[in-house]
């Protein structure tokens, strides 16, 4: 169901069936991790070979997905493929994947230096950007595994979900930095005369750092520093892989809203850095909407009555659903408003909505509910 | 008020969207109730709290906010790590000319993107530093509220210390950690934790407290926000739950009220009543999870969507007489 005739219905078994990669993004507590496991799910069942990485789900739509521990190991969920279809499940372990690019990328050695290092176990796991890069790291992975026909990933809910578009440059402009090369050889940048004054002030630092915390934090950092540098080139160019296979028709981006202002300030946000970036938007799902089969009753008329009926006492049950009633036609104007505003300042995208439920989702056939509302169905009763 | 007598130093946090911001700033409001200085402390650089009292964004420097009835005021600041840093620097070695050498090239954004641990330890350092300033004979500010980071990031945040303790053994920066350290861990901190009556706030929630408690920290109270009170009476929630509730009474109830009472319109009034009755449960078993935490909770209604100082005051009302 889309809010207005006006507005582009999105069609989301189309994006299932012949997309290779699926990214849902937004802001927290939308209902993002369900709706990238709906999405799996109903693909699954529409024949194609699954894999959902999820980051950080709710305990109980985890293990209705099977899922107990990070272990960053896709597991198949059973009972959940037809068609030829298959699903599976992961959730992200962004340390150790992290660890396991170290481990790919450098030799055993040096690869052991660094996991030890007290900046590298401060540095995988805080870095910012780090979760968003490894769920792009992972992403990249299951696609170049060539095992899956559909990946979908789960972005980390913080307000800066589009982080890891920065991620790349982010993280090798922090590696590549100047800073970072004067630190590691300070001589080789000797000679001109405005890096000599760079140098005392480098020296002033280190001499300064030194005192504060002791020598032995800019030992380990060097040493850090120095293991590292051999990880640069094979960062950069992942890093550049990744962001052009975000960028091909053959992936697409699920900006995941709720009918509330906030939520649909950061979809928009998410839209237009989207768009900044050519990435391929498929459209918006509104989550959690609100309706009510009786709209001929309005919240006037609901209140009115309920206040008569509460002035003659007794009949508390037909007041206390009327002021329900009430309240719910109010939130399913106040929400159309909302929706209506953020699609009249984004003509062009296509949006799907999908109705709030009672309670959570925590069963496969929950998740197939919200599979027939994403794709526009009517669900059963 | 008895409300956490002795703290001084209030730390709220919670899941994203459960409204952190707005409880740091009623529970400021609350507290400057008493007629002293409450300063309002944020450390994300987000510029959350002046929205909330109307206020055009904070610089780096301690802002009046609001004064409250009975002579209390709330003062806002916002850290920014990096002024911190050159601050610390400048106060211990006098570092002026070097310092802003070193902020060019990127030396500052380097240190705190390297070690965030760093970077938590200058926040908490600069919020230890205004709880402990003093103003002649008395402290500078009688309560310090600090709007920290989520729940999922909060005894990280905390702990950094810790972890620049190790990485930084002596020295000025080793003490300055132990020293915040023992502000954290003492009886005049409290750390409190908010959350909505749903599914992932609590059980974020319940492991926050367990975290909290495992790291020797003291937590506060939890505030549980945007509460609803139930529409219908207990026995028809129950009704309403197993399906079993009287729609020939209700539709003879709307008839009388002269609202059109169609098959139609008393079963779609009878399934937003089960739903609502649903919503009801979950709620409830939600708060007894939040209530076997054996931690004082305050429940808040959920007000306008839109927060100012009125609905602070509200808040802050309702938070004091709890």
């Amino acid at each position: 169901m889309t809010p207005a005739a006006s507005t582009p219905r999105l069609d989301l078994d189309a994006v299932l069936d012949a997309r290779d990669i699926v990214v849902c993004c937004g802001s927290g507590g939308v209902g993002k991790t369900t709706t990238a496991a709906a999405l799996a799910l109903r693909a699954a069942e529409r024949g194609r070979r699954v894999v959902v990485v999820t980051i950080d789900p709710a305990r109980r739509l985890a293990q209705s997905l099977g899922l107990t521990e990070l272990d960053n190991v896709p597991r198949r969920v059973e009972g959940a493929g037809r068609n030829g279809g298959e699903l599976h499940a992961m959730m992200l372990d962004m340390k150790r994947t992290f660890d396991e690019i170290v481990v790919a990328h450098a030799d055993p050695a040096r690869a052991e230096q660094i996991l030890t290092n007290p900046f590298y176990v401060s540095l995988s796991s805080s870095l910012a950007g780090t979760q968003e890069y490894m769920a792009m790291e992972k992403l990249g992975q299951l696609h170049a595994s060539g095992e899956w026909d559909l990946v979908i990933v789960d972005t980390p809910p913080t307000r800066s979900a589009l982080d890891f578009l920065d991620a790349p440059e982010r993280l090798t402009g922090f590696l590549d930095g100047r800073f970072i090369r004067l630190m590691l050889a300070p001589a080789k940048a000797g000679g001109r005369a405005y890096m000599k004054v760079i140098n005392v002030g480098m020296q002033t630092f280190t001499g300064v750092i030194g005192r504060i915390t002791g020598a032995a934090l800019l030992n380990d950092l060097r040493e850090f520093f120095t293991a590292f540098e051999t990880l640069f080139g094979g960062f950069r160019e992942r890093a550049q892989q990744t962001y052009d296979l975000l960028k091909a028709d053959s992936t697409a981006f699920v900006v995941v809203a709720a009918p509330d202002p906030a939520a649909l300030r950061e979809a928009s946000y998410f839209v237009e850095r989207l768009s900044t970036d050519d990435m391929p938007l498929a459209g918006v799902v509104v989550n959690r909407v609100h309706r009510t089969g009786a709209p001929q009753l309005t919240a006037e008329r609901s209140v009115a009555a309920a206040e008569v009926l509460e002035q003659h006492g007794g009949a508390k049950l037909a007041a206390g659903v009327l002021r329900l009633h009430a309240e719910r036609v109010a939130l399913a104007a106040r929400e159309r408003r909302i929706v209506a505003a953020f699609s009249a300042g984004l003509p062009a995208v296509p949006i799907v909505e999908v109705e709030a439920m009672a309670t959570d989702v925590h069963d496969i056939d929950g998740l197939r509910q919200i599979g027939l509302e994403l794709a526009g169905r009517q669900p059963a009763a | 008020m008895t409300w956490f007598p002795g703290v001084r130093l209030h730390v709220v946090s919670g899941k994203g969207g459960t409204g952190k911001t707005t409880i740091a700033a009623a529970l400021a409001v609350a507290l400057a109730g008493r007629g002293g200085k409450v300063l309002l402390v944020e450390v994300e650089g987000r510029q959350g709290l002046a929205g909330q009292f109307g206020h055009p964004p904070l610089p780096y420097a301690e802002t009046r906010l609001a004064r409250v009835a009975g002579g209390g005021e709330v003062f806002g600041l916002t850290v920014d790590p990096e002024l911190a840093l050159i601050e610390y620097l400048d106060m211990f070695y006098k570092m002026g000319r070097a310092g802003r050498v070193l902020r060019r090239m990127g030396a500052i954004d380097f240190v705190t993107t390297v070690a965030p641990g760093l970077r938590d330890v200058l926040l908490t350092g600069k919020v230890k530093e205004s709880v402990i300033r003093r103003s002649g004979e008395r402290h500078a500010y009688d309560a310090v509220v600090l709007d920290a980071p989520p729940t999922g990031r909060i005894v990280r945040f905390l702990g950094a210390t810790d972890e620049v303790g190790h990485m930084a053994k002596v020295g000025p920066i080793h003490r300055q950690s132990e020293a915040v350290m023992t502000l954290l861990r003492s009886s005049q901190t409290a750390i409190h934790l908010v959350t909505l009556l749903e599914e992932m706030p609590v059980q974020e929630t319940v492991d926050g407290v367990a975290e909290i408690r495992k790291a020797g920290l003291p937590i506060g109270a939890v505030f549980v926000n945007k509460v609803r009170e139930p529409k219908l009476g207990a026995a028809d929630l129950q009704k309403a739950l197993r399906g079993g509730l009287d729609l020939d009474a209700l539709a003879g109830a709307l008839a009388k009220v002269g609202l059109e009472a169609t098959d139609e319109a008393v079963m779609v009034l009878g399934v937003e009543a089960r739903q609502h009755a649903e919503r009801v449960s979950l709620e409830n078993a939600e708060r007894g999870e939040l209530e076997a935490l054996g931690v004082p909770l305050v429940e808040l209604p959920l007000l306008a969507e839109t927060i100012d100082l009125g609905s602070l005051r509200v808040l802050a009302g309702l938070i004091e007489a709890q």
